[in-house]
């Protein structure tokens, strides 16, 4: 019998994580009479859940009829995809699970995509599926889908109800599973005959997970051995993920950095974790990262990975990534620790604890004299940072410059907005130029790379975090597979605000094209300059938000502070910018990270450095 | 590569045996045998596994085994340190003229008939897979009509048990 203790769940931030309701010291539970719908809206109830994200559907309309009368709110979206992300968003943004509800088949296998993104991301997200009534299972029936077997890969644990009392453990199974150890998606399929069966409700239910113990604690030698490198390192780095994000390990991470001085790079995951504007924040690693990030892990003697996978974006050609570097990897999933690099000091362990007692043991070296003379390493650092800065060439046609688009957006709407990026060449500028203060404030599809992302997420952020403004800030590629939310938006009153960066194309795939496939743009204009099919400030109306439109440099801020002008309904700028503006630095893939450019055929000039 | 051999305690619940095949599959492993039955535990089902792989993806695929939920404990089990037996049933042509011989062959083993005809014997054998592989070959110049073979299943020697412990947390 397991059931998570106060401690399993007091490490998190306030509001993160299931919140099982502890037992009543002396009352047993009373069952209430109910149906297996009712047990899973009274489950949803006791679980803490304010809203969810759903369509319903033939096999999952009885949980509709409770839900009906249930302090939850539903949101009723338009694409069960828009549900999944919504869900992701609503997340990333308060550290809470978000819930998910769709109905069999079609609804189901919509779901696979947001679901497949909350596992590569190691989101808690909890997607509630109908399945048809348990008799037809297995008979192809009329919206049958074996959701259960298309998610095994993709989920991080998942459950098809036999019985309809079984269905608060199960809840609460899966609430737990989705917020503890490395967060993850969970699937609860349940037939619709289980939902129809008459049960009695009690609460809490007992779990029942002999085989999920994750390990919180780092192991003490390791964490003195990882303390006496950092010391002891001429060239540290801090290589961190975003783990530390879902820790909420960032005020631990800042004192630890601040401690031993060592500079801190933050993953595309990561960002917000440690503030831009810190004096040691070398910026992003990776295939766009910053050139002082990617040289510095390159040239490292030690790399202190903090919640972080070594994933190959970040690398590079594996081989050739960071040789000189001594590898502290501390991850709570032990299968990331050595999975692409070799770990010297492998930490199994919450991000929060090991940050925590990483700055006690730190400190203890200090104590006895021993502290790194970082001098050398950061004038290194610092001459880079000034030779080779974020930037971009002004577009030689006169047409508007998407990176400076993003940077007047992150300028204006500040530290203290959320910021949510689809996937592509807007995404990248928008981790590179909007500057992050402050952990979940950077919301975006990493691992899978999901298009459409974006608009559903920020209005899972923004249901979330109603007080924040909320920007999704999108391609037009991306924005056309998933803005039909925005009508969800405007009639649930979720003012959500989306920069449009259109530039006519499919941007990043476009770049590839140029730089690999010699000009040579197979099916990449999307028209939504050239016929201005859509127009997007018509569809924004169409869907009951405002439309702006900014052409030129001199409208961004005046178009922007519009936009923020505006809180009580959606809005959506469509800002036309050139299309040959390049996402740089970048290493191509496949690559080493030794070869990173600066700019087209502009590689950093290292041979000078004394290294 | 190298032939490992392990020993999965999960759960006794539906599906699980995909999870586990599965992992396999998608991680780019072979399971060369795989033996699932329940335990003393009834809630518990042990799963033996036998994988040709380097020690570095196998470190993987268990740590990703031991990720699913549903997994209670993994150990790889030495063949110096345990008994590991496969089950082989196999129908052999023996016509009269021939049928001594095949029954020479059979006890040399210390396998048995389980099944005569008039011109075939069926025989059980068990041991380890080399044991078996011997045993075939100085069957097949009879002509083999029909086999079949079990997965490997396998235990480790002395008086420690690894249910003891995973099991009280399970119960």
């Amino acid at each position: 019998m397991s059931r998570p203790t106060p401690e399993m769940l007091a490490h998190r931030p306030p509001g993160v994580g299931a919140t099982i309701t502890p037992p009543a010291p002396t009352a047993p539970p009373v069952p209430t009479a109910t149906t297996g719908a009712g047990s899973l809206v009274k489950s949803l109830e006791a679980l803490g859940v304010d809203v969810a994200f759903g369509i319903p559907g033939g096999a999952i309309l009885p949980a509709y009829d409770p839900l009906f009368d249930s302090r939850v709110r539903h949101i009723l979206v338009r694409h069960e995809q828009g549900a999944g992300h919504a869900a992701t968003g609503y997340a990333q943004a308060t550290g809470r699970v978000g819930v998910c509800i769709a109905t069999s088949g079609p609804g189901a296998t919509n779901l696979v995509t947001p679901i497949a993104d909350a596992y590569m991301d190691s989101v808690g997200i909890v997607a509630i599926t109908g399945q048809v009534p348990s008799g037809a299972i297995g008979s192809d029936a009329f919206q049958e889908a074996d959701i259960q077997g298309i998610t095994l890969p993709i989920t991080k644990h998942n459950y098809l109800v036999k019985a309809a009392e079984d269905i608060p453990r199960v809840l609460a199974e899966a609430f737990h599973l989705a917020s503890t150890g490395r967060p993850g998606p969970v699937l609860v399929d349940i037939p619709k005959d289980v939902l129809q069966a008459a049960t009695q409700f009690s609460w809490p239910p007992t779990l029942d997970l002999p085989g999920y113990r994750p390990t919180l604690h780092p192991h003490g030698k390791q964490i003195r051995e990882a303390a006496r490198l950092m010391v002891g390192a001429k060239r540290p780095v801090l290589y961190v993920g975003g783990g530390v994000l879902k820790a909420g390990a960032s005020t631990a991470l800042r004192k630890l950095a601040e401690l031993t001085g060592i500079p801190v790079v933050t993953t595309l995951m990561a960002r917000g974790a440690f503030p831009d504007s810190h004096p040691q924040h070398l910026g992003m690693p990776g295939m766009h990262g910053t050139v002082t990030a990617v040289y510095g892990l390159q040239q490292a003697d030690l790399i202190v990975a903090l919640g972080a996978r070594f994933d190959d974006r970040v690398t590079g050609r594996l081989d050739s990534f960071a040789p000189y570097a001594t590898i502290v990897h501390a991850d709570i999933d032990p299968a990331e620790i050595g999975k692409n690099r070799t770990a010297d000091v492998p930490i199994v362990g919450d991000a929060r604890y090991v940050i925590e007692e990483l700055i006690g043991a730190v400190g203890a070296e200090h104590a006895a004299g021993h502290s790194a003379d970082l001098t050398e390493w950061w004038s290194t650092l610092d001459d880079l940072r000034r030779r080779y800065p974020l930037g971009w060439e002004e577009p030689s046609d006169g047409t508007l410059a998407p990176q400076y688009v993003i940077k007047r957006l992150g300028e204006i709407a500040g530290p203290d907005a959320v910021y949510c990026a689809g996937v592509g060449q807007h995404q990248m500028w928008a981790a590179q130029f909007v500057s992050y203060e402050q952990p979940g404030t950077w919301l975006n599809s990493g691992g899978l790379g999901t298009m459409g992302y974006a608009v559903p997420a920020a209005m899972g952020a923004k249901v979330g975090r109603p007080d924040a403004t909320v920007w999704a800030i999108d391609g037009d590629g991306c924005f056309q597979m998933t803005n039909q939310e925005l009508a969800t938006c405007a009639l649930e009153n979720v003012p959500i605000k989306v920069a449009v960066i259109n530039n006519g194309n499919l941007g990043m795939v476009r770049q590839w094209q140029t730089l690999f496939y010699n000009e040579r743009y197979s099916n990449t204009d999307l028209g939504t300059h050239k016929h201005r099919v859509p127009d997007f400030v018509k569809l924004a109306e169409a869907l009951g938000c405002v439309g702006l439109r900014c052409e030129s440099a001199s409208d961004v801020d005046t178009v922007i502070e519009a936009a923020m002008a505006i809180n009580d309904a959606p809005v959506v700028v469509d800002f036309v910018v050139g299309k040959d503006a390049m996402v740089w630095p970048m290493v191509a893939a496949g690559t080493s990270n030794n070869e990173i450019m600066f700019a087209r055929d502009l590689r950093p000039n290292f041979d000078g450095d004394d290294l | 590569m190298s032939t490992h051999t392990l020993s999965v305690l999960v759960e006794n619940k539906p599906g699980v045996l995909a999870r586990v095949s599965g992992l396999f599959s998608r991680r780019g492993f072979n399971i060369d045998s795989l033996a699932v039955g329940e335990t003393e535990h009834p809630e518990v089902s042990r799963i033996t596994i036998v994988v040709n792989a380097e020690d570095s993806p196998l470190e993987q695929v268990t740590k990703q085994l031991n990720k699913l939920v549903n997994v209670i404990k993994i150990v790889e089990l030495d063949a110096a340190t345990s008994v590991q037996r496969e089950l082989l049933l196999v129908k052999v042509r023996a016509e009269r003229s021939m049928r001594a011989q095949v029954l020479e062959t059979v006890q040399l083993f210390r396998a048995r008939v389980v099944d005569v005809s008039p011109d075939t014997l069926t025989v059980e054998a068990t041991g380890t897979a080399d044991k078996l592989d011997a045993l075939l070959r100085d069957l097949e110049p009879f002509g083999i009509k029909e086999m079949v073979q079990s997965g490997l299943v396998a235990i480790g020697r002395g008086s420690r048990s690894i249910t003891g412990p995973a099991l009280r947390t399970a119960a």
